[in-house]
């Protein structure tokens, strides 16, 4: 059997079940982001699988701004995460709780 | 022979995908972030597999280079030792698997009952020239704004990780 587009968007699917799996039962905000860039690279299969399936490069184009994006983000958030250790000791999301009432 | 390259290629990004979110032998974010280098680099074996040369090179270097450098490096800065022996509740299990569920089925749902565009043999390649091109022409202007958020996200990390904000 060939491996078509459905193949490649079912991978997809599962990886980004992954990654939603993580972001939401992992408590540690390090893996949270893991989590996160799970997902990120999930949606670039697809759109890559997309790209070639239907013979056009913007789905390419679209997943090179996504990874940089993506970086950009990852610094910026590593930085907070850092920056609230340094304040709470702590990178465990149970333990921020300044906003509960 | 390709078939049997993506199904060895995605069977990894799966399981080495699992590790990073699950693993059962070990809580520790070192062993997280290893397991999401190893995932990052199968899926630049799929996105070979897909003729995209340029982008499985950009992941490698992007993704398994530097921002996993930037992961270790955070997770060697802070002191995470206590988080190992934590564990996982169940509220969350069920809500993660609701949740992962619903998707599940929805993306299912859509793919069933869709027409996934051209059907025509591929012949694109995704190598440096053609994707140049169109970045420098057709994208111009996204690529030049993409350049501007990279400044903008450096300014905030240096004045995020000063010691004492003003």
């Amino acid at each position: 059997m060939n491996v078509g587009l459905e193949h490649y968007l079912v991978v997809s699917m599962l990886l980004f079940a992954l990654g939603l799996m993580g972001v939401i039962v992992r408590r540690n905000l390090l893996v949270i982001y893991m989590g996160l860039e799970l997902m990120l690279n999930a949606a670039n299969l697809a759109l890559v699988a997309f790209s070639r399936f239907n013979n056009t490069l913007d789905g390419q184009v679209f997943v090179f701004f996504i990874i940089t994006v993506a970086a950009a983000e990852v610094s910026v958030g590593l930085a907070l995460i850092v920056a609230l250790y340094r304040k709470h000791q702590t990178a465990h999301v149970e333990d921020l709780t300044t906003m509960k009432l | 022979m390709r078939d049997a390259l993506f199904y060895i290629l995605a069977f990894l990004t799966l399981v080495f995908g699992f590790l990073v979110v699950a693993n059962p032998f070990s809580r520790n974010p070192v062993t997280s972030a290893m397991f999401l280098v190893l995932t990052l680099g199968s899926l630049a074996g799929l996105f070979v597999l897909l003729h995209a040369f340029f982008l499985a090179a950009v992941q490698v270097l992007v993704y398994a280079g530097a921002v996993m450098v930037l992961f270790l490096f955070v997770i060697m800065l802070l002191d995470l030792r206590a988080e190992e022996r934590r564990k996982i509740k169940v509220a969350g299990a069920v809500a993660a698997l609701i949740s992962v569920g619903t998707i599940v089925a929805l993306f299912l749902q859509i793919l069933s009952g869709a027409s996934l565009g051209a059907r025509s043999a591929p012949t694109l390649e995704g190598a440096t020239l053609p994707l140049g091109q169109l970045l420098f022409k057709q994208y111009l202007l996204p690529f030049e704004i993409v350049s501007v958020l990279l400044l903008v996200a450096m300014v905030g990390v240096v004045l995020l990780s000063k010691k004492d904000l003003k």
